[in-house]
């Protein structure tokens, strides 16, 4: 059937610059640009291109730009060109239409309307060049109170503290599946984070066995309802267990490797056939209600020995944060919620851009539940979905969030450019991708310290603003909306993250 | 939806003048020589804002909770109406042996006086309140009435001690209370305020206390929001619109609630930092990494020095890098805790030792023996 859709990006090649290096063939997996041998020249087919930008970035002569088609259909408010595009693919292909990465519809970035503090002559601002910083945090419960008994200054601790996670820095590495992304990918954010103090997330797809010993000790492993790679190792190598329960991206909705991205390996880590659809469903099918989460959780704690935080992963969904109330009191150690803007290898698009809530109310309130029934103190907040610079991850921690958990932000770290292509497995930036031939593009060690330097960069900043605010310690800046004010927000947005309009 | 949710209850800013003394011997003595140490540092304050704790003040009624009661309001009539609504609610909860109104001088010398009262009473627990201890029992009345009750507030709530505050320079409100001719205590500590932030009002002034734990504080705590929902959580409301209010509950919660020593609430309110902490031996690197991670929203940051004030125990303590130091002196039985050392030395000239101890370092002065003090 000829498509009816027209190009979403054109590409622009300047003849004079070009040298015919066929580099631009090589890069696209998508096939974009062809040689013709008899004109000696390349030619561009703007179809399949996915605006990765991969040629622009490697031409050797710059000879390449590839931006946004100028071709439109008469503009029209309600029927916008991605809604026609839309229809058409569905009315040519009766499926449903995939994507991957965040929600990038334009629903309000709170981080954008949010305000920071800073101290001005009655509390002196802080130098980090000159003072300590702290950032360093606990994720896991605390509990109420401690018995300490005091004998002629020798002091003992009597309180069995549950186990906690530390970080150096608040930020860790979101759930990304080895499967999703490719081995390269998955290994360059283990070193990362072992690296820098911090901790990756395995995400479902299990941990490779010959990591496990060099990277278990910063690593989070997944518990989710496909229940892939799971063996009593895998959850003792690691520092912490997480249970997904649900993703921003695709609050209510499981997940689906297809095949050809089961390659050999990926099938011995997940443990399933190579070349089989690797399929998680949507609800866990040992979890139907509050009482089998927490009997889950303690038979995860059971098969590590309470030596383990146990972590509950939900989207940020209308009503989550009566549910996450029961999650802590189901017995979880660490609440992980995803917002609205969360990404992903690959989603309906139905659902990624229409289902939860931004991260940013979402994690006031949840703060604000928790704190109002008592029990804030027995569960940390690790906030994700949409976190997009280390101011973010600030007043993510004002608003009551503990840590965050950074997924797209990584991604691009290592050369991801958002082309939402993820789940054609075609990655040109080798990360989203089971083809050895892409994802060896991908070199661990320079991955590796483009994360670390991300990390170190916005920890630096976030000791920066800190200081500003005339505070030498991350913990004292949790909740702690008085630092925060709103700009142009409504009265009951101000009411839902509990800070003030700026001037009040 | 209501505006409470968006925590509109605002801090207050102050840099301050502090001072204390204590007769470790439990000698009593009058309030003119705090009076004129706190003076001497007239220009830390700017008149709007002074007071006094006293310990040993009542020992005729040593047994008995002393409440010292604020009547706010425009007018006599508002302030009789408030009284009203507070008769009721305390006659319904205690016993009250006696009460009066707190002598004063001319009202003309201090701007907008409220009526302060005190009361002698001790609880009357019914019903579900008979489980909880005498101390949370009133804790929770206080509590009731600081929120609940317009225009009135309990400042002062301990045995055998009393707070005295208000609008003025401290010197004022101490010549307002005639706190050098009508009280002896051995316990005095000062407070002369520089506010920054929020209008002057009488509750505003420091001291602030629960039970007999009071505190006067010199800084602005910056983690404020933080130890505010951390202390929300364990029910005390704050409501006196000022961060030293934090300082008295984290102490009322540790120390009397949780029964832990100073040493330990000192390394909770200012704790080392972690570089520190890492170079530990194992025992003293395993209590103050479990006490950062399982109290880090009680951690006070931001510049302040304190004097925290008990029955039988004056603490000076500073943030944890000293960005706001206080200066200790011993002579003989007596025990000064200061801003600065020219106060103490006015008082006492000839000092056997004054120093200016460290950041999150507590200096403590205990009475020898309680025995003179409850006699």
């Amino acid at each position: 059937m000829k498509s009816f859709v027209f190009p979403e990006f054109q590409i622009i090649r300047d003849e004079e610059k070009c040298g015919q290096c066929r580099g631009c063939e090589r890069q696209c997996a998508f096939g974009t640009h062809t040689y013709d041998p008899v004109a000696d020249r390349l030619i561009s087919e703007d179809y399949k291109c996915a605006g990765c930008q991969r040629c622009v970035v490697f031409c050797p002569k710059n000879a390449i730009v590839v931006r946004p088609t100028p071709s439109f259909y008469r503009p029209n408010a309600s029927w916008s060109r991605e809604k026609l595009e839309d229809l058409k693919k569905q009315a040519e292909t009766g499926g449903v239409i995939l994507t991957g990465c965040g929600n990038d519809k334009p629903f309000r970035i709170y981080w954008d309307h949010i305000v920071l503090n800073a101290a001005q002559v009655t509390n002196p601002s802080i130098d980090p060049l000159r003072e300590p910083m702290e950032l360093r945090t606990f994720l896991g419960a605390k509990p109420d109170l401690m018995d300490i008994s005091a004998k002629e200054g020798d002091i003992e601790i009597k309180t069995t503290l549950s186990p906690n996670l530390m970080v150096e820095t608040p930020i860790l590495f979101s759930a990304m599946s080895y499967g999703a992304i490719s081995y390269n990918a998955f290994r360059s954010l283990a070193t990362a984070a072992c690296k820098s103090g911090t901790y990756f997330n395995t995400g479902e797809g299990g941990l490779p066995r010959e990591m496990r010993a060099e990277f278990g000790r910063c690593a989070i492993v997944q518990v989710a309802s496909g229940r892939f790679g799971i063996d009593a190792e895998y959850l003792n190598c690691a520092q912490a267990v997480e249970i997904k329960v649900g993703q921003g991206a695709k609050p209510g909705i499981g997940g689906h490797l297809p095949g050809e991205k089961v390659s050999a390996a990926v099938a011995q880590t997940r443990m399933i056939p190579a070349g089989t659809d690797a399929i998680s469903p949507a609800p866990h099918h040992d979890i139907y209600s509050i009482e089998d989460l927490s009997m889950l959780i303690y038979a995860l704690k059971e098969a590590t020995n309470y030596e383990k935080p146990i972590s509950v992963k939900i989207a940020a969904v209308h009503n989550f944060a009566a549910i996450a109330s029961g999650i802590v009191r189901a017995g979880a150690d660490i609440i992980a919620i995803d917002g609205l803007r969360g990404g992903t290898g690959a989603a309906p698009k139905a659902i990624r851009d229409n289902v939860g809530i931004p991260i940013e109310l979402a994690i006031s309130s949840l703060d604000r539940r928790l704190r109002g029934e008592g029990i804030r103190n027995r569960c940390s907040i690790i906030a994700a979905g949409g976190i997009r610079c280390s101011s973010d991850v600030i007043k993510a921690i004002a608003l009551g969030a503990d840590a965050v958990y950074i997924g797209s932000a990584a991604l691009i770290a290592m050369g991801c450019t958002l082309c939402q292509k993820c789940y054609t497995g075609k990655c040109n930036w080798g990360i989203c991708t089971q083809d050895p031939r892409l994802s060896g593009r991908l070199n661990v060690e320079i991955a590796s310290e483009r994360l670390s330097n991300l990390i170190s960069a916005w920890s630096h900043e976030i000791s920066e603003m800190l200081g500003g605010m005339g505070i030498n310690a991350l913990e004292s800046l949790r909740g702690n909306r008085d630092h925060l004010r709103g700009v142009g927000l409504h009265e009951w947005e101000l009411d839902v993250l509990g800070i003030k309009g700026a001037g009040e | 939806m209501p505006r409470i949710r968006r925590e509109l209850n605002n801090k207050e800013i102050c840099a301050c003048s502090i001072f204390g003394a204590m007769n470790q011997d439990g000698e009593r003595f009058t309030g003119a020589g705090v009076m004129l140490a706190v003076a001497n540092m007239h220009v830390r304050g700017n008149g709007l804002g002074g007071g006094f704790a006293a310990y040993g003040i009542y020992p005729q009624y040593k047994d008995y909770y002393a409440f010292h009661l604020m009547f706010t309001g425009i007018g006599p009539q508002a302030k009789r109406s408030a009284k009203k609504e507070l008769d009721a609610f305390l006659g319904l909860n205690f016993d009250i042996v006696y009460d009066e109104e707190i002598p004063h001088g001319d009202e003309a010398t201090v701007s907008d006086p409220p009526l302060v009262w005190r009361y002698f009473v001790l609880p009357k627990k019914q019903g579900e309140d008979s489980l909880l201890s005498d101390e949370d029992f009133i804790v929770g009345k206080i509590m009731w009435v600081n929120t609940r009750i317009e225009n009135a507030y309990v400042f002062s709530s301990g045995k055998n001690m009393g707070c005295f505050k208000g609008v003025g320079y401290p010197e004022e409100i101490g010549e307002y209370f005639m706190l050098d001719r009508l009280y002896r205590a051995y316990t005095w500590t000062v407070h002369g305020r520089f506010p920054t932030n929020t209008q002057a009002w009488w509750g505003g002034a420091h001291p602030f206390s629960l039970l007999d734990t009071t505190i006067v504080h010199n800084g602005e705590i910056s983690s404020y929001g933080t130890n505010r929902w951390y202390l929300e959580m364990y029910g005390y409301a704050c409501t006196l619109q000022t961060d030293t209010e934090v300082i008295a509950y984290a102490a009322d919660l540790l120390m009397r609630r949780q029964k832990l020593p100073i040493e330990i609430v000192a390394k909770i309110l200012a704790p080392p930092i972690w570089n520190a902490i890492d170079r530990m031996n194992a025992k003293e690197k395993k209590l103050l990494t479990t006490l950062r991670m399982v109290y880090a929203p009680l951690l006070m940051n931001g510049p302040f020095a304190v004097i925290i004030g008990q029955t039988g125990k004056m603490i000076g303590l500073t943030d944890r890098i000293r960005l706001r130091p206080i200066t200790a002196a011993t002579r003989g039985e007596m025990f000064y805790l200061s801003s600065e050392e020219a106060s103490i030395r006015l008082i006492s000239p000839q000092l056997d030792r004054v120093w200016t101890p460290n950041g999150g370092e507590p200096v403590v002065g205990e009475l020898n023996s309680m025995r003179k003090v409850l006699q």
